[in-house]
């Protein structure tokens, strides 16, 4: 029969050689899909925190994996050891793959020392979507914060990630900033590797 | 206006806006780890992927319509073949091929080869029940009933299970009438 073997079947998922990861769907697919996922969990939750919490979880899985697959292909097995390098991974290389483009922007907080941000004018999670007034200051780019927290844990970096509204002037809609808090231990490692 | 010809799924798919397929399989695979992780039942789990997939039908079909200048399809065979080759094509990038048709031409199977959804994915003993592209069919059902066909959607074969392809069984169940909601003459 003609066709038959085409596909060559593996015995173990491991085994099927990565693809180079240029392939893509339609916005519209992912948008839709990730309305089901804020829509499937709002109906699971009781108040916002809740909410968030839960879009982060969903976000940390992503990161996770994200991190092992560009370790693998892009970067050839090797790790990131220091914080900028770490930063500058997930602000250009993350973002590259995951959303086309590098971030608009990588900031040290000026408060504390541990604080670092990522900004973007218009996250692609939250193209499509408008928070209600009653949700205040609901973000989904909590689904963004919890992908750069699983990246960052994986890699060692334990860090608290949050994402704001940053509304700008002159703008209709409020910039968005992914907020990173690291871990004491990583300022302590940081501060001995010199 | 001469009516606009239908375009080709490969020419709509290259106009449109994209991302990258990696982030929507992960996310979907988050999605369906949520699922799982709160209702346990792979039957829950199944029918809840149904269900969101029939939501995102119902609205998927009006982009669609409005992107691909489909005229109405004559008969069901047209309307397997648009969602094929066109429609699938244009959300995920993916051309299947529809084969198996019953006597009367209303039943029909889709056969896609490759499917992003499922990159990456292995499925674990315990949840062989799982139709993990359960997503697919609840779409293509929404999408058939907001275009008065009531459909049924079923997979007869899953790639990760053992099967070759990913095959899914589309049976016409009745064409629904468009109802007005008023009537002319009052």
């Amino acid at each position: 029969m003609i066709g038959v073997g085409k596909v060559k079947q593996y015995g173990n998922v491991l085994d099927k050689p990565l693809n180079k990861g240029k392939t893509e769907v339609s916005l519209s697919a992912f948008a839709f899909l990730f309305s089901e996922l804020v829509q499937y969990n709002q109906t699971q939750v009781d108040n916002i925190g809740e909410l968030e919490r839960r879009l982060e979880d969903a976000g940390y899985a992503v990161g996770a994996r994200v991190l092992e697959l560009l370790c693998h292909r892009d970067k050839g097995n090797r790790r990131e050891t220091r914080l900028l390098g770490i930063l500058s991974f997930v602000h250009s290389t993350v973002w590259k793959v995951l959303f086309g483009k590098v971030a608009d922007s990588l900031e040290k907080g000026t408060e504390h020392e541990d604080e670092y941000m990522i900004s973007e004018k218009e996250l692609l999670v939250n193209k499509f979507i408008s928070i209600p007034k009653d949700m205040g200051t609901f973000n989904c780019g909590a689904f963004v914060a919890g992908i750069v927290r699983g990246v960052l844990d994986g890699a060692g970096f334990p860090a608290v990630v949050t994402a704001h509204f940053v509304p700008m002037e002159g703008q209709q809609r409020p910039r968005t900033t992914i907020l990173i808090k690291f871990a004491e231990e990583v300022l302590l490692r940081e501060a001995r590797l010199g | 206006m001469a009516p606009v010809a239908p375009r080709s799924g490969d020419a709509i798919f290259a106009n449109i806006e994209h991302v990258n397929a990696e982030l929507f399989t992960l996310t979907y695979g988050a999605i369906v780890r949520q699922l799982l992780t709160d209702l346990e039942e792979v039957d829950e789990v199944n029918k809840q992927l149904d269900q969101m997939g029939y939501n995102i039908g119902i609205r998927l079909i009006d982009e669609f319509l409005a992107k691909s200048n489909v005229s109405s399809c004559v008969d069901f065979r047209e309307t397997a073949e648009v969602i094929a080759k066109v429609g699938l094509k244009m959300f995920i990038g993916v051309t299947a091929s529809v084969t198996n048709w019953n006597a009367e031409g209303t039943c029909c199977s889709i056969v896609l080869e490759d499917n992003p959804l499922v990159d990456f994915v292995e499925l674990p003993d315990t949840y062989q029940g799982l139709h993990y592209c359960n997503i697919l069919s609840g779409v293509i059902r929404g999408a058939l009933d907001m275009v008065s066909m009531k459909a049924e959607v079923t997979w007869l074969r899953d790639a990760l299970r053992g099967d070759d392809v990913f095959e899914l069984q589309v049976k016409l169940l009745k064409q629904v009438p468009e109802e007005y909601p008023y009537k002319d003459d009052e």
